[in-house]
């Protein structure tokens, strides 16, 4: 096509800053996510320490009423998603094609997009601090607090337009990952036999999928009520404020599976490596993830029950709520079962696992007793709930998340965190975060409400608060070593090797920092926990695996080229977005920017559908561009399991059948035998 | 599976026929990303329907869509975007016939009969503002505009990518081996067309001849007659 965009040929280099800004690499682009989030960790922890400062005394005067709501908005909206989920996210991008033998994602540009345009929309909420106008009617924005009388300046638009900018950003990737997952896998890499962080990747982003548009919905109403005199959730008009709480909950109750799924992928990674034995019970951990998945849809007005829908939807979503604490609990039996008579080795990755399972506990019991109606009327709206979620996030997703860094780090950047700092760390946040939020649990049931920006001293609440202030010096303390751990272990920790946990999993067959290829065979999968086999196998045979993957020439292997499209097109998506808090007042067009804003976007995607594939030369294919990984990596791909031969194993132990999948006894852990080779395999 | 994976296949730039055949699940990447993003789209779309069901007759002040929902046009102009369902069919068909002619006939007319949807819609919205119903003048309004104002958006975006493919069949670069770009265009405007199918049902032959709040509501038999 005789456009600007043939003539403007894909950015080629390697290094340097324009390599960062057009990366389509995916272990690039989960760096990016994990260093911008965890800044946005940074901002969000220091608004929680506003918020703690404020309430360790009563009748404190230090900020006023309206800075403290702007201080909890922000903070529960940052951290849910600006920090949980592109945290995850992170995760996503730099460890699935890893885990599935992959080269890349699916649509490595879709990726850098999806990266940008989360950077934007973080960006865009926290501008509305520049202008004095953060928006402060907390994480879930009820209506009709939200509507314009009552909140008259910009902070709930900086809000809307916000999180419609970052869930463009969750679909895209959401949409990625499920594609490369299903349709990415190494030979023989039956779902059945993919790693447990990656089944919980999957459920995560069939629940993005299916779960934003609602909020997009609930937003663009909201949207719309502000700027053009709608009443979807006026009163006055007609509308209903509780049609809001439905439309916002419908997403998110699925949204807090969101945040907790990739945090139990994660443990159930980590707990296998260190008791040096197989998950207990695959399938099942496998499946109660699919049943909260699937229930996590009929639990949405337990967030509601205060609300006077009547007995018969309360009396339903009090049994659906406490039906959908089983898949949760077994999961966690799963995890003790793992450890259950395994040789446990409490390294840091270790330490934060185990703790996500002592704390995800106390979080899941606050979480089963306000599924019981009449008790959640006494706890709804006081630091009960507020113990909960801290619990189930702080204790439950960031200690997953913090697991998976300490797991993960030698693969990305070929170093072991500090081991001494990071037990200090973890120790830390254990001791910190049971100190800030366990006394919330008494403090609710005494009454304190959860949102008030101070109390008086006769309430009695005054000790408790001051010990939750307490604990965030000693978080915030926590918080520094991590960062100090970051900073010592870059520059002084000896190599990691690639394997240096004798892991499980194909990621840590290749070396660290994994080459741009990632794998220069794909690997071909037998079982669950691939790497295991492998080096059993190798040992068996007297040779051990020492050595990653041996690298090749990049050049032999075809991988897509950097583009700048992506960041065009995402700052046409800001553009479009922001567009919307200038309000210009023109008779017929209002809101002028935004057509701006698509038109940038629009010019993005064709520049994008006809950039050449690569860099060097100009094959002029149309479209071919997030092609290029399909010839590559998956030209070897044949589909899983096809001819697998249908064996038979007992397990030594307890003698249960199972079938060729396994290398240890699902239910006892012992080893397998194969009864019609027992003797071969003595030797 | 019909066809087979060779062995030994060489790797590098296998042709993009053979695309199918290399992944997991033996469907193209692209293919299965249009279906995802259109389970997401049914939720979109679910919301905002949802809404609209939630708030029919709930309008505390007049017009109410009894008064000017006008069923007979909308007939016509939703005959209309179900034939380009159909033109969109024979594009695709052409497409894989490698029928260079009529890949171009059969893409512009789809584009141009979504275009006189488009344009029923422009009336209609205009028609419904001369008579006093915009998107703040009550629930209805509210929730009919931001419906079907949305479907209009994903209709016109389908013309744009249409009018974008034309462009393409008349360099020559649609036929078989690239089939791929017109079935996920298609699938996208079947997919609209559903939509409003269901929105024609709901708005219209259903919701058309609901009057104020007070009023209980029901189907009105004279739906039957033009049906
Ligand atoms: C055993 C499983 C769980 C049960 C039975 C449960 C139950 C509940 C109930 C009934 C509420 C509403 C309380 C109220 O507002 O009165 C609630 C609130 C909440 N839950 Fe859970 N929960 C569980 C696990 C989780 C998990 C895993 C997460 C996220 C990681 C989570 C995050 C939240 C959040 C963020 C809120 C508070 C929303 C707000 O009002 O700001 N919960 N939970
Ligand atoms: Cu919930």
């Amino acid at each position: 096509m005789a456009t600007l965009t043939d003539v403007i040929s894909r950015p080629a280099g390697q290094s340097g800053l324009w390599s960062w800004i057009t990366t389509v690499d995916h272990k690039r682009i989960g760096v990016l996510y994990g260093v911008t989030a965890f800044i946005f960790l940074l901002f969000g922890g220091i608004e929680a320490g506003v918020i703690r400062l404020q309430l360790a005394v009563p009748d404190n005067t230090m900020i006023d009423p309206d800075t403290f709501n702007q201080m909890f908005t922000m903070h529960g909206t940052t951290m849910i998603f600006l920090v949980v989920m592109p945290l995850s996210a992170s995760f996503f991008n730099f460890v699935i094609p890893l885990a599935i033998g992959a080269r890349d994602v699916a649509f490595p540009r879709l990726n850098a997009f999806s990266y940008w345009v989360f950077l934007f929309g973080g960006l865009l909420l926290n501008a509305s601090f520049l202008t004095n106008q953060a928006p402060d009617a907390g994480w879930f924005s009820y209506a009709n607090l939200t509507e314009k009388p009552f909140s008259a300046n910009a902070g709930l638009d900086y809000w809307a337009l916000g999180l419609q900018v970052l869930g463009v950003s969750s679909l895209a990737a959401a949409f990625n990952f499920v594609v490369t997952i299903v349709n990415m896998r190494a030979p023989g890499m039956s779902l059945m036999r993919m790693p447990l962080f990656v089944w919980m990747t999957l459920i995560t982003s069939i629940l993005l999928v299916l779960a934003f548009p609602v909020i997009t919905v609930g937003l663009i109403e909201l949207t719309f009520d502000r700027n053009f005199g709608t009443s979807f959730f006026v009163p006055e008009g007609g509308g209903d404020p509780v049609m809001w709480q439905h439309l916002f909950w419908v997403f998110g109750h699925p949204e807090v599976y969101i945040l907790i799924l990739p945090a139990m992928g994660i443990v159930s990674e980590i707990l296998p490596t260190f008791s040096r034995k197989p998950l207990f019970g695959y399938p099942v951990v496998v499946f109660s993830g699919i049943v909260i998945g699937i229930m996590g849809w009929a639990v949405w007005s337990h967030h509601m029950f205060t609300v006077g829908l009547g007995p018969v939807a309360v009396s339903v979503f009090t049994i659906t709520t406490m039906l959908i604490a089983v898949p949760t609990g077994v999961k966690i039996f799963n995890w003790i079962g793992t450890l259950w008579g395994g040789s446990i080795d409490l390294r840091t990755p270790m330490l934060f696992s185990l703790g996500f399972i002592a704390l995800f506990i106390v979080g899941g019991l606050s979480g089963v007793s306000h599924a019981v109606a009449p008790s959640d009327n006494q706890q709804q709206d006081t630091y009960y709930i507020v113990a909960h979620i801290h619990y189930v996030l702080f204790g439950g997703s960031l200690f997953g998340i913090f697991a998976g860094i300490y797991y993960w780090f030698p693969k990305v950047t070929g170093r072991l965190l500090h081991e001494g700092i990071g037990k200090a760390h973890f120790w830390l946040y254990f001791i910190g975060m049971n100190i800030t939020f366990f006394p919330m649990h008494y403090l609710g049931l005494n009454g304190m409400p959860r949102r008030i920006y101070t109390y008086a001293s006769e309430f009695g609440w005054d000790n408790l608060n001051l010990l939750a202030s307490l604990g965030y010096v000693v978080l915030f303390v926590g918080t520094l070593l991590f960062i100090l751990n970051l900073v010592v272990s870059l520059r002084k920790q000896p190599d990691s090797g690639h394997d240096p946990w004798d892991a499980p999993g194909l990621e840590w067959s290749i070396s660290s920092p994994p080459p741009v290829y990632n794998f220069a065979t794909i690997p071909q999968v037998e079982g669950i926990d691939q790497y295991w086999i492998t080096k059993r196998r190798a040992a068996a045979e007297g040779h051990p695996i020492t050595e990653p993957e041996a690298p090749v020439d990049v050049s032999t292997i075809h991988m897509p080229s950097p583009s700048y499209w992506p960041l065009v097109t995402a700052i046409g998506t800001l553009i479009l977005a922001a567009g919307m808090l200038v309000d210009v007042g023109w008779d017929y067009i209002r809101f002028p920017i935004p057509f701006l804003g698509g038109i940038i976007a629009f010019i993005g995607i064709v520049g994008w559908s006809n950039e050449p594939a690569a860099a060097e030369h100009h094959d002029g294919e149309h479209g071919d561009g997030d092609h290029a990984i399909e010839h590559g990596a998956t030209a070897v791909m044949d589909r899983p399991g096809a001819a697998r031969p249908a064996v038979r194993l007992l397990c030594s132990v307890c003698g249960n059948r199972m079938s060729s999948d396994f290398r240890f006894c699902p239910y006892c852990g012992g080893a397998v035998e194969n009864p019609d080779q027992a003797n071969d395999e003595e030797g | 599976m019909a066809h087979h994976a060779e062995t030994g296949h060489p790797t590098g730039h296998a042709p993009a026929v053979h695309a199918e055949e290399q992944t997991t699940t033996g469907i193209n990447h692209r293919k299965l990303l249009m279906w995802v993003f259109l389970s997401s789209d049914c939720l979109f779309f679910g919301s905002l329907i949802a809404t609209y069901m939630v708030y029919r007759g709930q309008s505390l002040v007049g017009p109410y869509p009894v008064d000017i929902i006008d069923v007979p046009i909308t007939t016509i102009s939703t005959f209309v975007l179900l034939c380009s369902s159909f033109a969109m069919v024979r594009a695709l068909a052409a497409t894989n016939e490698d029928n260079q002619g009529k890949i171009q006939f059969w893409l512009l007319m789809t584009a141009f009969l979504g275009a006189i949807f488009i344009g029923f819609q422009v009336y209609e919205f205009n028609l419904f503002r001369a008579e006093g119903l915009r998107i703040d003048t009550n629930l209805f309004g509210a929730t009919f505009f931001t419906l079907t104002g949305f479907h209009g958006a994903h209709v016109t975006l389908g013309i744009v990518w249409l009018v974008a493919l034309f462009f393409v069949a008349r360099k020559g670069r649609l036929g078989p081996r690239t089939a791929l770009d017109v079935e996920m265009a298609g699938l996208y405007w079947h997919f609209v067309d559903i939509v409003w199918i269901v929105i024609f049902t709901l708005l219209y032959l259903i919701g058309g001849f609901d009057t104020g709040p007070s009023a209980t509501i029901s189907i009105d038999p004279s739906v039957l007659g033009f049906l």
